[in-house]
């Protein structure tokens, strides 16, 4: 195992490094795609409805599949593999928007709007304070998957440490399967953990607060 | 101000929350609309500010029709206090108090200015503004939720059973906060409550709604006396109208000559002019007789020792009653809040008199035997100064 890191270590640095960036980029679209959406969702009870389904339909395609299906479309490489992430990451963000935003205590919508706040304002000043602790858990879901699933993102040729997984199991070296595999769960967790941070930042300090 | 014209709000199904409503409100007025729950009495506020919007009929503010107005800018002219406090949790106290003027755009300095001077109202330390609501107890809580309502300066007041969630001394000490608030500012105010004691005590006039119908719409001592229906009549409760008729004495029929002080004098004075007027407690007035607070043997021991003067030693915070106050409310407030006595003071503040606990036996009297003794009249007046001296001895 040792001699795996000395060995690889330009190798790790490098194939880390892309890891990381296919699924922040992909998480970063979805984030920007799947909270403006939720946002909207939650004022369309019966448009949410659909697009929930379908985005809930996309997460049960098996990722390996969706990955070939890229191909005659976007070819190989890293492009197909961050889509391929990004639809992955919508769902848990979306849901968790949508959830989050309904969430919010009825009495205080009621209370921001007879105050004469217009819909905008209620939502950038109400319900979106207040639902950011659930859809940050949805976010960090969201990573944590992305990164996962990145694994296998090697497999379309887009890199990542996925890369040491498949040449483990193609030339039988079990230190590099096991080798990846850690580092990709080292990786995910340390990502929780930060964001996790993040989380507690964003959360409005009100919230928080205890008599 | 407000006259509302032939309103009625049917909703889907046809259920008919508000009937043919026809009211006019007075400027510096407080209104309470008082009905069971499906009365009609909330859903006739909300189309004041139009959270709801009215099937038909016409709501005029000062003359303009409102349908015609903006309904958001509306609402920022509208205060609004519901039921639930809905103070945005993610907010500090300071933000929640200028809530609207931040929708208005005021400047910093202003909104600062405002929640400073109004946080003092409400007798909350100004250290509180940068708390959030969360750290609060539900009645501070809600009296934050009554300034916010009042932070931009608007005339009108709505407020949808406000102290309903707040426990019986809270709910008390918030009435009379916000009566005196009404009063001091002149603000006029809708409030909707199904409590009767509430309404009794706070309204200039009381609406009482069934059905979405306006029953009766009148002053509180007219509605006891001269109920409209039989409804009306088992609406207020049979106790009530029993209560009310010993001709509604109030505080000015029966209250003694308090013994005041000024601050300015020392401690040694205080308890000579105690030792010599044979009373435990004295008031403690300025120049020109306004109460700022009172002093008793209790706080006189305690401080004793560490001051001479009386404007140190004595207790700032006393609950007085305003003259012109039925006898009954001020017995209530003693019994509730366990004082021995309770100051009368005018408008401007001057203490005008004293309420004390040998008046409630006199109500007690009063309400057993009725107004037999009616020949006595001459030294009772006499006999209770005597009591009343005797009791703040105790």
């Amino acid at each position: 195992m040792i001699d795996f890191v000395t060995q690889n270590s330009g190798a790790i640095v490098q194939k880390t490094w892309e890891h990381l960036y296919i699924s922040a980029i992909a998480l970063i679209l979805g984030i920007i795609v799947a909270v403006p959406l939720g946002i909207v969702l939650s004022k369309l009870k019966k448009t949410a409805k659909i697009v929930l389904g379908i985005t809930s339909i996309l997460q049960t395609l098996p990722s390996l599949a969706i990955l070939a299906i890229m191909i005659p479309f976007l070819g190989v490489g890293k492009v197909p593999a961050v889509i391929a992430l990004f639809i992955y990451t919508l769902l848990p963000i979306l849901n968790n928007t949508y959830i989050g935003m309904n969430s919010v205590n009825q009495d205080l919508k009621a209370a921001g709007i007879s105050m004469g706040m217009t819909k905008i304002q209620s939502i950038g000043m109400v319900e979106l304070p207040l639902a950011i602790p659930v859809i940050m858990s949805g976010i960090r879901l969201s990573a944590v998957y992305a990164i996962s699933w990145a694994t296998l993102a090697s497999y379309i040729g887009a890199g990542g440490l996925g890369d040491f997984i498949f040449n483990g199991l193609n030339l039988y070296q079990p230190e590099f399967i096991i080798g990846g595999a850690v580092l990709v769960t080292v990786l995910a967790l340390i990502t929780d953990f930060i964001l996790s941070k993040v989380e507690k930042w964003a959360t409005p300090k009100g919230l928080k607060v205890e008599r | 101000m407000l006259k509302i014209e032939q309103l009625s709000k049917v909703y889907k199904g046809g259920k008919k929350a508000v009937d043919d409503m026809n009211l006019e409100i007075e400027r510096g007025e407080f209104v309470a609309f008082i009905g069971t729950s499906g009365s009609g009495k909330t859903t006739a506020m909300r189309m004041i500010n139009r959270m709801i919007e009215p099937t038909s009929g016409t709501i005029y503010l000062d003359g303009e029709d409102l349908a015609k107005k903006n309904p958001v800018a509306l609402r920022r002219s509208i205060g609004y206090v519901i039921q639930q406090i809905g103070l945005m949790p993610h907010m500090t106290i300071r933000e929640n108090i200028t809530l609207v003027p931040k929708l208005l755009k005021w400047t910093k300095e202003k909104k600062d200015q405002t929640a400073e001077r109004l946080i003092e109202l409400v007798n909350l330390p100004q250290n509180y503004l940068d708390l959030y609501p969360l750290q609060l107890s539900g009645g501070q809580q809600q009296r934050i939720g009554v300034l916010r309502a009042l932070a931009a300066n608007q005339d009108i007041i709505l407020m949808d059973e406000p102290f309903g969630a707040l426990d019986p001394i809270t709910r008390d000490t918030l009435q009379d906060l916000m009566k005196d608030l009404q009063q001091r500012l002149g603000k006029t105010v809708i409030f909707v409550t199904h409590d009767m004691d509430e309404a009794i005590k706070l309204a200039d006039r009381i609406c009482i709604m069934h059905n979405g119908q306006v029953i009766q719409f009148d002053t509180p001592d007219n509605i006891l006396s001269n109920p409209a229906n039989e409804f009306v009549r088992e609406f207020i409760g049979s106790h009530r109208l029993i209560q009310e008729k010993p001709s509604a004495k109030i505080v000015d029929d029966v209250m003694i000559k308090p013994i005041t002080i000024t601050s300015e004098k020392s401690i040694n004075d205080a308890i000579r002019l105690m030792v010599k007027k044979r009373v435990d407690t004295l008031f403690v007035v300025d120049g020109q007789n306004h109460l700022r607070g009172y002093i008793d043997v209790e706080s006189l021991t305690a401080a004793r020792h560490t001051t001479t003067s009386i404007s140190e030693a004595m207790e700032k915070d006393v609950f007085y009653v305003q003259n012109g106050t039925k006898l009954q409310d001020s017995v209530r407030r003693i019994l509730k809040r366990n004082l021995k006595n309770i100051p009368v003071v005018d408008e401007e503040k001057r203490l005008v008199g004293l309420v004390t606990r040998a008046n409630i036996v006199d109500m007690v009297y009063d309400t057993i035997w009725g107004d037999e003794d009616t020949e006595n009249d001459g030294n009772s007046n006499n006999q209770e100064q005597q009591t009343g001296a005797d009791e703040q001895q105790n």
